[in-house]
Parts: C-alpha cells; structure tokens; sequence
C-alpha cells in the first residue's frame, strides 16, 4: 500500500516551501498562460520568454493549489529554464510519461522498462530532479495536479511559437 | 433561534453506528472516520434491506399492471410518497414529484416554471453561498429568456446579509434559496425571506438537500413554494431525489420531461398531460429507491428529527471547541460560530496547508473529508479561498470522531511544518 512518503517526497516538500521562480514576467512581450484544475481549484499561472533561437531564456510561475500542484510546477521551472523548445518538448514527453498510470506499475516498484522510461531514453531524456514526482502514479487523483503546470507550459509554448 | 446547544447527546450513537454497515470496515487497518456526510450519508441496515427486500419480491414495473407483485410494487412507491409528504409537511402526496437527485428538483423549477413564467426584464434573486445547482439552471432560463440574476451577498461570518432586501427583491419573480449552506453550514433565515419575497411578489424555490437530512422539516412552516432535496444525503439511496412544491403551482405548470407515465392521452395529433403527480414524472420512477427511500425516513423518524438536530448541535458544539482550543490560530472554521445558527458541515482551513493535502494527510488516518470547492465557486470567492477541506457530521458520528479528526490534523500539521 502507498505510503505518504511515496507522495510527499522531501525535494518536493522543499519545492512548495521554497518555490523556484515565482513571480511575474511582462506580457507581452513575455508569454503568459493560465491552466486550472477545475475539480480541486489549483490555479497555474506560466509566464515564459522563449528568445530567438528557440531557447526559453526565462520563466516565472504564480497561482495557488496544493503542494503537488505547486512544487510540480517549481520543478519544471528550474528544469526547462535554458533549455531549447525542443529539449522541453522531449521533457515533456517523458514526464507525462511517467505519470501515465498505464504505463506505471501501480502496486509495485517504478517499473524500469516501461514503455515511457524506454521512450524517455530514447529522447535521452534525463528527469533528474522530476523523479522524486514518480509516486504521484500510486494516488490517482493526485495525477492531475502534477501534470497542470506541464500542460500549462505546453500550451504556452504553442502560444509563444504563433506569437513569434 | 433559540439556543439549544447542550452537553449531552440525546442519540445513543454507539447503537445508531452499529446500523450502518460500512461504519464497521477498517481502512488502513483503522476504524474508518467517515465525515462526508454532507456529500452522501452511510446507508442503514434497514435501507439495504429494504432495497433488497423488493428486489426479491415485488418487483415488477409500476402502474399499468394488474397482476399481484405488480400492484405491490405501485403500492411500494405510492407508499414512498405519503411517507415523505408526511416528514416534510406537505398537504398531499399529490405535492411529491420523485426525481433523479435534487439537481434535477432545482433544474425542474427553473426549466418548468421559468420556462413559463419569466419574461425578459424579470429578474432571479440568488444568494451567494448557493450550490451550483441553484446558480446553473437559473444561468440557463435567464439567458434564454433576457433575465437579470441578482445576489443577496453575505456577512463576514458566512451569513445572508438581508440589508438591502427589500430593495434586491424589486422586479423578482423567483427567489432561489438555500435553506442551509453545504460548505459553511450556515442556516439561513427561510421563513424571513419567504416573506418578504412573497409580499415583493415573488417566489420561492429552496434548495433543502443539506436541511431535510438534519432538521425537522415543515415545508408549511417554511413558506417556501418548492423545495428539493435528494435521498442519498439522509440515509437513503442514490438515484431519487424529491422536489415539493405547491400544488396549485406543479399543476399550473408544463411537464418537464415528455414520455411514458406522464401522459394522459397520446394521439396522431397530440398528447394530453396526466394529473399529478405523474405529469413530471417520465418513465419508470427509480421504484427501489423509493423504497430504499421510505426505509430512510422511518429511520429517521425513528430515531426523531428534533433529535438529529439536538445531537448535531452538541456535536457541532464540541467540534468548534475542541478545533479551536487545541488549534487555535492555526485553524480557520468558515461561517458562523453559534452551533445554534449552523448546522453539521464545517469547512476548515489549516494554516498553510492546502485541502487537498490536508484531505490526503487525513486519509492515511482513516479519516474522510472532502477538498475542493464544494459546487460553490461564488461562495469560495466571497471566503477568498481557492477550495476548502470540509468535514460534516450526521446522526452516527460522535466525539471519538471529532478526536480522531482532532489528531489527524495535529499529524498533518507535523507533516508540513516549516
Ligand atoms: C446544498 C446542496 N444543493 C444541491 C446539491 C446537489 O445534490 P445532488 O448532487 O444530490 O443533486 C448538494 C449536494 O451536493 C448540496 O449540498
């Protein structure tokens, strides 16, 4: 059986206590998208400044919600800050497949060679940090809030990329 | 309202928890803590059964049919409805339109008699702290028919602020009204504002789905028009809810849904609506649920409605003090502070804990609560929160249970401590 533990790791303890790149960029010229989730009222504001040659050269998060919601999106700041669009898009791709309940074992241990990690590796994707998010598969209502602020980001992207 | 709180529990609640089934599994190796009341109660031995026991027996599809089980069956739910005229005070059986859930009571009135009666121009009185399913449908009628919504605010502590009334009743037709407040447990003051709209010219249409399963209820008393509620919140099954209402007003008004059961000729050219209550009532009625239904209310007849609310205000009572004595700053608990003024729902806020991990946290120790934001966003917003963790009480819950939330949020408190 999951245990909190599994869902309140302490690096994604420290990201709510201390998020990363909280605040505000001006938009225009700046990005910014909001993404909500309707059933618990978690509210992810990305602000993104996505430069010439494709690189997202700065990012700032607001809004509210609960600390899975929250510190998620403190993570993906700090993971794609200097990354190309690409790269974020590879990210991306492999967190959400990380969340996949389908393609994570639910009772046992993450499972290594699932289709996602495989892909990930693939893309040679590193989540680094983002792991410490894995046991959000094991409370399936919990899904959502981890991946608000990666859908967030995505709409953002295909926002600045018609923008620019 | 008088005060009524007291010391002693007028509900001998060890027995009423052996009643329940459910209230006897373990979740993670502990005695479930259920305070959820306010989204759907447990269901009694004695409602199971019942359902069962039609199941095995009677059952047939209601009124055409002539043979044996089948009249039984007619009879099951036309008993279904005397009995619950009877609970809420209605002058006849004629007054009780089954329907899905209170959802569909509410949506009934404004599709029905909106449809019918408001003009473009009119407006709808709304309060603040309503449900989304007293807010939507309304939304709906006013845009097809050019009708103003308008919104009696509330006090800092959760309450109908009545200053302007009168003033906010001028050009209303309906009043939509929430005889109690699922997020904050306020009790609003009905019989008031049914006066006041009635003398403004307006009416009445009360969401009564978190104060028939808690309070004594005399529809007359009340002086509302309509009222709905749903059987799942008092002990009853999903799947049937009740809308009352006057009976000079269901008859003038047009069928909601068109179908079997509610017809009193179909030809070639046309249809004639069937009497009351048949005539909002398409297809087969939810029979076993009306019988699920009946069970509840004797129950809870059984055990008193004035002491369900006696037992919910000491409850309440201690639940406040104990919260507030042991948290102190720590805690925040929306709406009024007067167990007398509120009932059994109260919708807490930790400092520095969102609800939805709060409700996790509270989870591993077998305690259900509810995050979120209740189907009332416009409530949240007046509260200035995001969602709300809401912990409510009904007739088998007790002090132990208080304490095992007590010790809950004292472990989640532990746990995200900066
Ligand atoms: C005050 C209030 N009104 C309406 C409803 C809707 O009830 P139902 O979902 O059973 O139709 C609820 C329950 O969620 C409620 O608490």
């Amino acid at each position: 059986m999951p245990g909190l533990e599994d869902l309140y790791r302490e690096i994604i303890l420290d990201h709510y206590r201390n998020p990363r790149n909280r605040g505000e960029l001006e938009a225009p010229p700046a990005t910014r998208v909001e993404g909500f989730n309707p059933l618990c009222g978690d509210e992810i504001v990305v602000y993104l400044d996505v430069d010439d040659d494709g690189t997202i050269a700065d990012i700032r998060i607001g809004g509210q919600g609960c600390s899975i919601s929250q510190s998620s999106a403190s993570m993906m700041s700090a993971a794609v800050k200097g990354k190309t669009v690409r790269e974020v898009q590879a990210l991306t791709r492999a967190f959400k497949g990380m969340m996949s309940i389908h393609e994570s074992s639910l009772d046992g241990e993450a499972d290594a060679d699932s289709e996602a990690a495989e892909e990930a590796a693939a893309d040679e994707v590193r989540l680094g940090d983002l792991e410490a998010l894995r046991g959000v598969v094991k409370f399936p209502v919990r899904i959502k809030c981890a991946t608000l602020s990666w859908n967030t980001l995505a709409q953002g992207l295909a926002e600045a990329a018609e923008a620019g | 309202m008088s005060t009524i709180e007291e010391r002693t529990d007028p509900i001998d609640v060890a027995a009423v928890k052996a009643d329940f089934p459910l209230l006897a599994r373990e979740i993670k190796g502990r005695p479930i803590v259920y305070l959820d009341s306010a989204a759907t109660s447990q269901k009694p031995r004695s409602v199971i059964e019942a359902m069962t026991g039609y199941y095995e027996t009677i059952n047939a599809n209601v009124h055409r049919g002539v043979y044996e089980i089948a009249e039984a069956s007619t009879n099951a739910l036309e008993d279904a409805r005397a009995a619950t005229a009877r609970f809420i005070g209605a002058s006849s059986p004629n007054e009780i339109v089954f329907t899905k859930n209170a959802t569909e009571g509410l949506n009934l009135v404004a599709r029905s008699w909106g449809g019918a009666n408001l003009r473009s121009g009119d407006a709808v009185l709304l309060t603040q702290l309503e449900h989304h399913a007293n807010i939507v449908p309304w939304f709906q009628i006013a845009a097809e028919k050019g009708v103003e919504i308008r919104w009696i605010p509330l006090t800092a502590d959760g309450k109908l602020d009545l200053t302007d009334l009168d003033r906010l009743l001028d050009g209303v037709k309906m009043v939509g009204l929430s005889a109690m407040s699922n997020v904050t447990g306020t009790l609003t003051p009905v019989r008031r504002i049914t006066d006041a709209a009635h003398a403004a010219g307006a009416l009445v249409s009360l969401d009564a789905c978190q104060f028939v399963p808690h309070l004594p209820t005399d529809v007359a008393k009340l002086g509302a028009d309509f009222a709905s509620f749903s059987g799942h919140k008092m002990c009853g099954p999903t799947g049937i809810g009740v809308l009352w209402g006057r009976e000079a007003l269901l008859d003038a008004m047009p069928p909601f849904l068109g179908g079997g059961g509610m017809i009193l000729d179909v030809s070639l050219d046309g249809w004639i609506p069937a009497d009351l209550p048949a005539k909002f009532e398409a297809g087969t009625p939810p029979i076993a649920e009306a019988v699920g239904l009946h069970a509840a209310i004797d129950y809870l007849s059984g055990i008193g409605m004035d002491a369900v609310r006696r037992h919910e205000v000491t409850l309440t009572g201690y639940a406040l003090r104990t919260l507030r004595e042991r948290f102190g700053d720590q805690i925040t608990i929306h709406g009024p502070s007067e167990p007398a003024e509120r009932g059994g729902v109260m919708s807490l806020a930790m400092e520095g804990i969102h609800p939805h991990d709060l409700a996790q946290v509270l989870d591993e120790h077998a305690v259900c609560i509810r995050p979120g934001h209740h189907c009332a966003k416009p409530l949240m917003k007046v509260l200035g929160v995001g969602a709300t963790a809401r912990a409510s009480f009904y007739v088998y819950n007790d002090e132990t249970d208080v304490d095992a939330l007590a010790e809950a949020l004292d472990a989640a408190a532990g746990f995200f401590s900066f």
